[in-house]
Formats: C-alpha cells, sequence, structure tokens
C-alpha cells in the first residue's frame, strides 16, 4: 500500500514519473475522464482549506470518480473524541482513497499506518504538504524544462512556511540548484534546513535581505506571506512588509524567463498588476494543482494510464 | 568498592551518572527481565566522576534493548561477563529508534492528543532525534 505523506516519500524517478503522467493528463484531459470510475475519494479535513478540498475533489471527479467527505472537525467524530487511527479504519471501509487535512502534525502518518487504503496528507498543521510540493515541482518543470541547474529565489517567511520547507528538501535532491533565501532576519529560514539539508546535498546557497537584489540572478521566484502575527512589534512589520512585496518596478529587474511562484492565497505580497505579466505563473500553478493530485490518485490507486502503451 | 557478588554470566552496566540507576531500571525495562538477577549499587565512589552508579545483571539479557543506554548517557560502559570474565566492554551504539523512551513536546505533534500513541524517535543523519510524526528534535530540557 502505497500513501503520500512526505513530500519525499517518492523518489526522484516516481516524482518525474508523476510529472510525466500529468503532463499526458494535460494534453488529453477526456483519456482520462473514465479511468477512476466507481472509486469513491473520502476528503477528511478536520480544519477548513477550501482550496485544497475542491483542488482534490476536482482531481477525482476529472477522474470519473466520486466523493465522500465530512464538512468539518466540529461536526464529525473527531469532535467525539475518536482517534485518527479509529476513523481511518472505518473509513476505509467505505472510499478507495482519502485525503487527509489535520491541524496536528503527523496526523496523516498516524492514519496511514492504521489504513486499508492509500492516504494522501493534504497538510497537516505547520508541518508537510506534499502535494504543494508536487504542484510547484510540476510548475517548475513545465516553465523551465528541468528541475536541476537552477537558481531558484525563496522570498518572504522562510522560517514558517511549510511550503517553503518542503520545496527545499525536494530540490536538494537535484544537481545544480542554488537557492537565495529572502527573507527579514525574523523570518531567516531553519538552521536545520542548512545544516542537514542544503549543505549535505552541497548545493550553493546564500542568505540575503534584498529582493531587488536578488531579481536579475533568479530563474524561479518563490513568493510567501509575511504575516503580521510573526512580528513581534508593528513596527518591524510595517518597516518590512513592503520590502517583500513584488511590484512590476521589481520585475523588472529580473530576466525575461523568470517565473513566479506562490502557492496562494495571497494578500498583498504580490501586486496585482504583476498578474498579467507572462511570468507570473501561481495560476497556472493552483491549475496544476489538480492535474498533478489527478495523477496522484492514479498513481496510488495503481490506474492504468489509457496514453501508455502495453508494455510500457 | 562494594562487591555485590561477582557475576558469572551477565553484563556490568557501569559508570551511570550517579542517582539515575533506578531511572535506568525502568527504562531498560528489567523488572520485565524473567531469569536473571540484578543489583543496583547507587553512589559508588568513582575516580573519573566522582560518583556513579552501576548496574549488574546476572542472567540472560539477550531481551535487553541496550542500545537506548547510549542515548540516555553517552559514558555508560557495558562489560560482557562469561564464566566469570570479561569478555567485551564497550559503548553502546546510539539507537535507530526510540519507541516511548522520551515523549514528544510539540503541543501541534498528533502525540499531544491522539489515545494511545506511541512516541517514536528517529535518529537523524546529523544525531538528532527527531519525531517519527512532526518531526520536531527532541532537546533536553535544561537542568
Ligand atoms: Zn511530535
Amino acid at each position: 500500500m502505497r500513501h503520500l505523506i512526505d513530500p519525499l516519500d517518492f523518489t526522484r524517478e516516481e516524482v518525474e514519473n508523476l510529472l510525466d503522467l500529468a503532463d499526458r493528463i494535460i494534453a488529453d484531459p477526456a483519456a482520462y475522464q473514465e479511468v477512476a470510475r466507481h472509486k469513491k475519494l473520502a476528503t477528511l479535513f478536520y480544519e477548513p482549506s477550501t482550496r485544497t478540498r475542491l483542488s482534490f475533489e476536482a482531481a477525482i471527479l476529472n477522474l470519473g470518480g466520486s466523493v465522500l467527505g465530512f464538512p468539518g472537525a466540529d461536526v464529525s467524530s473527531a469532535a467525539k473524541g475518536e482517534s485518527v487511527a479509529d476513523t481511518i479504519r472505518v473509513i476505509s471501509a467505505y472510499a478507495d482513497i482519502a485525503a487527509m487535512r489535520h491541524p496536528k502534525e503527523g496526523a496523516p502518518l498516524r492514519a496511514s499506518r492504521y489504513s486499508g487504503i492509500p492516504v494522501i496528507n493534504a497538510g497537516d498543521g505547520g508541518h508537510n504538504h506534499p502535494t504543494q510540493t508536487l504542484t510547484d515541482l510540476m510548475t517548475i518543470r513545465r516553465r523551465c524544462g528541468r528541475l536541476d541547474h537552477l537558481t531558484i529565489g525563496l522570498c518572504g517567511d522562510l522560517k514558517f512556511g511549510r511550503t517553503v520547507h518542503s520545496l527545499i528538501k525536494s530540490l536538494a535532491r537535484y544537481e545544480g540548484i542554488r537557492f537565495l533565501f529572502i527573507s527579514p532576519k525574523e523570518l531567516r529560514v531553519p538552521s536545520y534546513i542548512i545544516t542537514d539539508v542544503v549543505e549535505p546535498a552541497g548545493l550553493e546557497y546564500q542568505e540575503v535581505r534584498s529582493l531587488e537584489d536578488s531579481m536579475p540572478q533568479l530563474d524561479i521566484l518563490y513568493m510567501t506571506r509575511v504575516q503580521r502575527e510573526r512580528f513581534f512589534n508593528e513596527e518591524d512589520y510595517i518597516r518590512l512588509k513592503n520590502t517583500y512585496v513584488l511590484t512590476e518596478d521589481k520585475m523588472k529587474l529580473a530576466g525575461p524567463n523568470l517565473a513566479v511562484l506562490h502557492p496562494l492565497p495571497r494578500v498583498n505580497e504580490i501586486s496585482i498588476s504583476v498578474d498579467d505579466d507572462p511570468r507570473a505563473a501561481y495560476f497556472e500553478q493552483a491549475k496544476n494543482g489538480v492535474y498533478v493530485r489527478m495523477a496522484l490518485i492514479m498513481t496510488l490507486l495503481g490506474l492504468p494510464d489509457p496514453k501508455q502503451k502495453e508494455g510500457n | 568498592m562494594l562487591n555485590v557478588d561477582a557475576i558469572n554470566n551477565g553484563i556490568v552496566v557501569d559508570h551511570i551518572q550517579a542517582g539515575t540507576s533506578l531511572e535506568l531500571y525502568r527504562l531498560l525495562e528489567l523488572d520485565k527481565l524473567e531469569n536473571a538477577s540484578i543489583a543496583l549499587i547507587q553512589n559508588v565512589r568513582s575516580n573519573k566522576s566522582g560518583k556513579k552508579d552501576i548496574i549488574k545483571i546476572e542472567g540472560d539479557v539477550s531481551a535487553l534493548n541496550l542500545n537506548i543506554l547510549a542515548y540516555l548517557d553517552p559514558g555508560i560502559t557495558v562489560a560482557t561477563i562469561q564464566d566469570g570474565k570479561i569478555v567485551s566492554k564497550k559503548r553502546p551504539d546510539l539507537p535507530r529508534k526510540l519507541v516511548n523512551v522520551i515523549r514528544c513536546r510539540n503541543p501541534r505533534c498528533i502525540t499531544s492528543v491522539e489515545e494511545e500513541c506511541e512516541h517514536i524517535f528517529l535518529l537523524s543523519s546529523t544525531g538528532q532525534y527527531r519525531c517519527a510524526y512532526c518531526e520536531q528534535a527532541f532537546e533536553m530540557k535544561p537542568e
């Protein structure tokens, strides 16, 4: 039984197979609209995340399957104190695959150990969000044509941003990646990411404060939100928040092949005026998220690919 | 030195930080050891560290997970005794996995709410123990 709990559960080769499948789905979605017929996805969302839930639901529906869900922890068995281990054992009898969102870190891992069906981690607290990472990788690969030999700028909240940590871990498996960590000192990337991930991979990195200075060097700019509640005082927040806002002016400093990613939702860290720039890839990224989840569901359920010839 | 029966076949766990042998007794689950007799010797005078504790176990120790000693107290040595002779004396290796030895202190971790959830820690490549669920590194509480 395969699950997807941690972004590194799949090998590099497995990730690339999955992204290849997602590319084939994009090329001919109609060929895939019946492949998961009679398959049911349970969306176990213990906290609301409409965007992620809808992305999973769109994915299974696009494959001809159906959705079982419960609306939130307040009305579910979780509120009555049922353990995650018990819940998944029951759900295993109803559905073919489950996507779990949970405020507690490690809940999907716990569930997977008791599950009779594949479990997908749809976000566990501030910890992992592997389908977001796959979406990010897919968007980078579709924009740049590769996942190696790229200069990647990660900007904003690098301390608490789980999507950032997962992306760094995944990209650290490729050769020639260079990271620019662009953040205020309050929100620097945690030191264990450097000592346990980036340095052992032998990758080049720099920690910098200025987004402007970084722009000309970048192939990818991954923006995140700088949240007010991360700062001890209001002045620091006000002083710093505009430094890490991507504007048209800053875009002028970058090369023509830059791609700007953002896990969304954004608040004000990317000006709306950047949206029409062809280098803005964040809405395309949201769309890629559905395709990558379709490919993931097919992979975990072992569904045959109608576009792949026999024996391939 | 106080001599509680020389061991014929078994082990001597030596250089235990003074006053902690009872805790080790619990963590090693020595109470569950059948076919063995155990002596806890506390506050032994030692040249190296002032005072120390010693645990002597006579009998079958194959069920023991001695590796957790390396985690609990890196100064500890384990001497193996056969037919009254020391056949080896070494520091145990750090265990790759700790189950219910230490508890995850991350309030956002599933282990903080889930019924009967084991606390599992895995040894990272940099020698830290991280919770298997939330990956938070375990840090010893300051004394
Ligand atoms: Zn934990």
